[in-house]
């Protein structure tokens, strides 16, 4: 029992220190991180299961979090009828050209013999579809790209529903993660390490320069919401009454039917806006609930222990039958889904897809620091760190100007010194995790709430 | 004559620059790979260490500048490379004191020293952009070409013309300088004879009275002076930007594997074959054709394999095919 204690006041503390965030700042902060933590939270669950559960390094969680980013916009834009009309046929003639190239590379790979001849074979089919993909696809993605370019200028999604594309951001990823598995499973840790890293770097560059495809660089805006818009909301009937019920103590304090009327209207406004991301946070939630179910069923299921055994001593699970690759596989596909999932859930909430924001530094490393400091192995305490580290990620910043200014406050205003510490107030993130990722690694590599054996 | 025009564009627009930024990434690649070799661990710091000992010799150059010191033709920058490169080793020694020896001595996996490496990597980059922002610096001054186009074409008559950037030459010749003192250092003496016996058996190292202590002092010291050269000689070439710096670790790490990790030499040519593959993949070979083709053959496209957007991708694409064929890389590295 008392590990439960544990994990109960840890996050309690985290709820209070939301609260505080609450009432010092204000409540729509405080629910735009709390919302960011429940997506961590989601990532982090993604990542434990791959390094928790067995023990694979996957540095490529900002790969599968563009993908699922790039889910939201295949599924929920409208089609852009005319760019299909102009171009279609070229990007789906490109399509058939790839999928060609890969059977005829297996064919060859599968039929002929180890040897020079037939590794230039291969090394000439891919160079020759590569040519040919360009020149087909070239003009198709020329006209595309120009068909009303300030707002599309690419071929769009399918139109269905945004919660769908969740599951298809999953399945995206998971599909990424079964060819990269593939590739790279068999290598060492720290070179799986750097392999994921750079493949992830890839598949980044192609959503940011393949502007036919989701504007690129250009950046999807206004994406679809399960939510209900703040606009809508304001002019509602029912809502406006609804604020007016919780606020009717404060509202009769105001006299005159004019500054009534105004205050009502900012409260409206502020409600308003605290409404969706309440709605988010409870979407969220129940997907970060379900899969920590899930997550936790499995973990101390015959097959979680046989996950662990594998991790623990490799020989020895392989000795007694388990198959090492296979089950390497399985987990990598399930993480990378988790994390595509995420990727979807934050593009959401956000509404808006940005490629050139995904960075290995925010997207990589910081979802690595979540899972190690809130504890390997362990779902709390991985959704743990999620919350944790993205708090100081976000509120590091505040944290360090106030105590600049605290330090610095018998300096005088102009100071050299004091400015340029001010001004760079917002690095201070970067130390904070850095340093409290170091300590956690040498006094306690087992997280805040370590790992929990059962023993059966 | 037209054949001649078509290999001076090749040699203008592939070679010079390929062979300059290829020298950039093979010392970074050799600094990865020597931290793996001796020390057994995938340094993910390595971008930004690189940047740390370049922010020094940025604002040494500042201050340099400032009082009037200088080279004349030469950047002065190159005059502030050997104090950088103090501070760097200062600075690695401390990271090396108080995080990495622990783990050393304790013997962990080299996946806790990578994670360890992500925590230094965090804290550098935090530093960095407390000391000296995050902003685009430029610091180079001095002379900026040696040859411009426009003389060359009065020289030769030809109606191409060859530029050569200063920066340029002055990397490729500072590299493989640099290059040729550590391998005779590391081949030739006793302490270089050390580290490599060490990197090949730590134990077999032990027994024959080789001090670990000093071993991993001087791999910082080499680390050190070729992060530092390798940062400032980027630097000097493009321009000093902390977010960049993190950028290119990716395609150092690539030059290191493709090299063979562990292996110096072979993460010395590994940097060429990187940024040889990344100019030659993603140049416009269109005037290259049009000197040697007759007029009315003259190509409509830019024939261009991969848009110049994709420079990065052609490097780890490299690193994903030479992990698939030869694992251990080109030159046979350390085994997997």
């Amino acid at each position: 029992m008392r590990n439960y204690k544990n994990v109960i006041a840890a996050y309690s503390i985290m709820i209070f220190l939301i609260i505080l965030v609450g009432i010092f700042q204000s409540w729509s902060i405080a629910l735009t991180i709390l919302n960011y933590c429940l997506i961590s939270a989601v990532m982090t669950i993604g990542a434990n299961i791959q390094w928790g559960y067995a023990g694979l390094i996957n540095f490529g969680i900002m790969g599968y979090t563009a993908l699922g980013g790039l889910a939201v916009v295949l599924v929920s834009v409208e089609p852009v009828k005319k760019a299909w009309q102009v171009g279609g046929l070229n990007i789906l003639a490109c399509v058939w050209i790839i999928v060609a190239i890969i059977f005829v590379v297996k064919f060859i790979l599968n039929r002929f013999d180890k040897s020079k001849l037939r590794n230039y074979s291969v090394a000439s089919v891919i160079l020759g579809g590569i040519i040919l993909l360009r020149v087909t696809a070239a003009p198709g993605i020329e006209a595309i790209e120009s068909v009303d370019p300030a707002k599309t200028g690419f071929l769009g999604g399918m139109g269905l529903p945004v919660l769908f594309s969740w599951i298809v951001g999953a399945l995206l990823a998971g599909s990424l993660a079964f060819v990269i598995g593939k590739i790279a499973l068999g290598l060492r840790a720290d070179y799986l390490a750097i392999a994921t890293l750079l493949i992830a770097e890839i598949i980044v560059s192609i959503i940011k320069h393949e502007e036919w495809l989701a504007r690129g660089v250009k950046n999807v805006i206004g994406l679809k919401r399960p939510a209900p818009y703040e606009i809508d909301l304001q002019t509602s009937e029912w809502f406006i009454n609804l604020v007016t019920k919780f606020n009717s103590s404060k509202l009769n304090l105001i006299n005159s039917i004019s500054d009534k009327q105004e205050a009502l209207n900012q409260m409206v406004i502020d409600a308003s806006s605290v409404y969706v991301k309440l709605c988010f946070t409870g979407l969220f939630l129940t997907v970060v609930i379900i899969l920590l179910i899930v997550t936790q069923k499995a973990l101390y299921s015959p097959w979680g222990r046989k996950m662990r055994a594998i991790r623990d001593n490799e020989e020895a699970a392989s000795a007694m039958g388990k198959n090492i690759v296979k089950e390497h596989l399985l987990i990598f596909i399930l993480g990378s889904a988790i994390v595509g999932l995420a990727g979807a859930m934050m593009v959401t909430n956000d509404g808006l897809f940005t490629p050139g924001s995904y960075r290995p530094m925010r997207y990589t490393f910081v979802i690595w620091v979540m899972v190690i400091v809130g504890g390997t192995g362990n779902n709390f305490g991985a959704i743990l760190g999620g919350f944790v580290v993205w708090f100081l990620w976000v509120e590091a910043a505040p944290i360090a100007l106030f105590l600049i200014n605290l330090f610095t406050s018998h300096l005088p205003e102009t100071n050299a010194v004091r400015v340029h510490l001010i001004e760079s107030a917002p690095y201070f993130r970067f130390l904070v995790i850095g340093i409290g990722l170091l300590l956690i690694m040498r006094y306690r590599p087992q997280g805040i709430i370590p790992e929990k054996i059962i023993k059966q | 004559m037209d054949f001649l025009n078509a290999i001076i564009v090749l040699f203008n627009f592939t070679v010079i620059p390929a062979l300059a930024y290829g020298s950039q990434l093979a010392l970074g690649a050799i600094f990865v790979t020597l931290i793996y070799a001796v020390l057994r661990f995938a340094n993910f710091a390595t971008g930004d260490m690189m940047s740390f000992g370049t922010m020094f010799a940025v604002i040494l150059t500042y201050y340099f500048q400032s009082l009037g010191f200088g080279l004349g033709v030469l950047p002065t920058a190159l005059l502030t490379i050997p104090f950088a490169i103090l501070m760097m080793i200062l600075y690695m020694l401390i990271i090396d004191k108080f995080v990495f020896s622990y783990y050393r001595i304790k013997k962990s996996p080299p996946v806790q020293f990578a994670m360890v490496s992500v925590g230094v990597m965090f804290v550098t980059q935090a530093l960095i952009r407390i000391i000296i922002g995050p902003s685009d610096r430029r610091f180079l001054d001095g002379e900026k070409f040696i040859i411009k186009a426009t003389e060359f074409k009065e020289i030769t008559g030809l109606a191409e013309g060859i530029t050569l950037k200063s920066t340029q030459a002055i990397t490729i010749i500072v590299t493989l300088i640099v290059v040729s003192i550590m391998f005779w250092f590391l081949n030739r003496t006793k302490t270089g004879t050390s580290m490599r016996a060490y990197s090949d058996n730590e134990d077999l190292a032990l027994l024959s009275g080789i001090d670990p202590k000093r071993v991993v002092l001087i791999t910082w010291v080499i680390a050190g002076i070729l992060a530092t050269i390798g940062g400032v000689l980027y630097g000097l070439d493009k321009s000093y930007r902390p977010f960049v710096y993190f950028n290119n670790m990716l395609p150092i790490f690539a030059a290191a594997i493709v090299g063979g990790i562990g292996n110096p030499f072979g993460a010395f040519l590994g940097g060429y074959v990187i940024a040889f593959a990344e100019i030659f993949v993603t140049y416009a070979y269109k005037r290259f054709i049009s000197y040697l083709l007759p007029e009315h053959l003259e190509p409509d496209s830019l024939l261009q394999l991969l848009s110049t957007d994709y420079k990065f991708a052609v490097s780890f694409s490299i690193l994903v095919i030479v992990l698939l064929i030869r694992p251990s890389g080109i030159f046979k590295g350390k085994v997997i």
